[in-house]
């Protein structure tokens, strides 16, 4: 892997990522997670469904951004869904106006975009709301939509600064959820669809990990050990999100974690907590 | 007591691009009275200065929640910030949470002239980033030992001001004043110290002046 995608998987870049646990505190604070081996069920949990819906939207965020640097061909659009038939009229600017919570604007199906949308700056900025709206709905809990987005912020000024790109300035502009800055990100730093799935499912369980040292007193050296021992899930996740970067966005996986979200809305209101979320 | 300002003081001016607030970081200890000296200079300040607090509490909101019940600022001015149980962290290696806190109170409040992050407390080793402060002030107590100045430590020694507070518990903890400020003067190649007591002066009127000085100054060297 390319030295600047080590930066980018680094949990020492300064991204905001220390002052998150990945839903990791909540469970200590409910006697869920107590030692290594709950640890480890925990964050194989995490990565089956969260990681798994992350590195998707990583993989096809990441796909859009390398069409976005490239000359747009009729039929050749990477990362981006097709819509059956469709034929879009629409202005960049007037699709630049359009807000993914909008009703579609004619000419795309509903979870599609097609092709004159995505042509032009504005039809570009479009895209990218349509994608995040995605993420979105494949993230119920609005404390784990704050904690994406304010993530997605830190990732998005730190990425600018050493890999700018058009595509980070527009998520950036929109607040954007973190895998799809991961994604651009990605794609800014010269790597693939692959290399974002991977550091997407990679960074969805070393944030537990690292919290459970730091909560529990976990031997570091132990949860290292479990962490080694994901490895081969952690690449099987990576490289089944990196399958959906061809197809509709609409399909991109939505395993949830009901629990994880129950968490998540108990610790936005808890009194004493350590980590942002 | 008063303030042993040093020869250096000031000699490497702040200087904030583009003419935005000046970012003053405040650290030290837990228990030192980072957040009484936060509360004191935004009474004493408020009235000349606009201004706006970041608080990064350890484990709760306990200090931006008692800069609101003192009614120092109004709410929407403090911004508390969680740190994952990495204080030091969230003002040194990884500064984006406590930069998004700042950069949404300048675009809430446009026209700020200061904005104070106080650090949740820490060790002697604690630095603010220079990407998050422009300046900073380390706060010790003489509560914590007579002995902290001699030791050093990042804090004590690079800090922008140290201010040596509770001074009037001094006789009580048999802690040496002069010792102290002899041994930090040492240390800090002739950068301020200040002796606080808050109790006695709740203004904390020497930290007060040195804020309104680097402001004055940030202001001068500011781009047009």
């Amino acid at each position: 892997m390319h030295p600047s995608l080590l930066l980018l998987a680094d949990s020492r870049l300064p991204a905001g990522g220390h002052a998150h646990s990945g839903g990791l505190e909540p469970a200590v604070t409910a006697g869920t997670v107590t030692d290594i081996p709950s640890l480890t069920a925990f964050l194989r949990g995490r990565l089956a469904t969260t990681g798994l819906v992350t590195a998707a939207l990583a993989a096809a965020a990441c796909a859009l951004a390398v069409t976005a640097t490239e000359p747009v061909e009729e039929d050749r659009l990477p990362g981006l869904p097709r819509a059956g038939g469709a034929t879009g009229t629409g202005t960049p600017a007037e699709a630049a106006t359009h807000r993914a919570s909008d009703p579609p604007p004619s000419g795309t199906t509903t979870g599609t975009v097609n092709r004159a949308t995505v042509t032009g700056d504005g039809g570009l900025a479009v895209a990218w709301e349509v994608l995040d709206a995605e993420a979105d709905t494949r993230t119920p809990s609005p404390a784990q939509r704050r904690a994406a987005r304010a993530q997605g912020r830190s990732l998005a000024r730190v990425a600018l600064r050493t890999w700018p790109s058009a595509a980070l300035d527009v998520l950036a502009r929109q607040g954007a959820h973190h895998p799809l800055v991961l994604g651009a990100a990605t794609a800014a730093a010269g790597g693939g669809p692959r290399d974002a799935a991977s550091i997407a499912a990679y960074g969805s369980v070393t944030g537990g990990a690292s919290a459970g040292v730091r909560l529990l007193g976990l031997d570091p050296l132990g949860v290292n050990e479990a962490l080694g021992g994901l490895a081969a899930a952690i690449d099987a996740v990576a490289a089944e999100a990196a399958g959906y970067a061809g197809r509709p966005w609409a399909e991109l996986p939505a395993p949830s974690a009901p629990v994880l979200d129950l968490y998540a809305e108990a610790h936005a209101g808890a009194d004493l907590r350590l980590f942002e979320s | 007591m008063g303030a042993h300002f040093g020869h250096g003081a000031d000699h490497h001016a702040a200087t904030p691009p583009g003419g935005r607030a000046l970012r003053l970081g405040i650290g030290g200890p837990v228990g030192s009275g980072k957040t009484a000296l936060t509360a004191a200079l935004c009474r004493v300040l408020r009235d000349e200065l606009a201004l706006a607090v970041v608080t990064n509490d350890i484990y709760t909101t306990e200090d931006a929640d008692f800069l609101r019940r003192e009614a120092v600022l109004s709410d929407d001015r403090i911004t508390a910030v969680r740190t994952g149980a990495c204080p030091h962290t969230a003002i040194r290696d990884d500064i984006s949470a406590n930069l998004d806190a700042v950069e949404a109170l300048e675009q809430r409040h446009p026209g700020l002239d200061l904005v104070i992050v106080e650090s949740g407390g820490d060790n002697l080793t604690a630095l603010f980033s220079r990407g998050l402060a422009d300046r900073q002030i380390f706060v010790l107590d003489v509560a914590g030992g007579d002995d902290v100045p001699r030791k050093g430590g990042l804090g004590v020694a690079a800090a922008d001001l140290l201010v040596i507070n509770k001074t009037d518990l001094a006789p009580l903890v048999g802690s040496d004043l002069e010792l102290m400020a002899s041994d930090a003067a040492r240390v800090r190649d002739g950068k301020p110290v200040a002796l606080t007591s808050l109790r006695e002066a709740p203004g904390a009127p020497e930290v007060a002046a040195w804020v309104r000085r680097v402001v004055a100054g940030s202001r001068e060297h500011a781009p047009a």
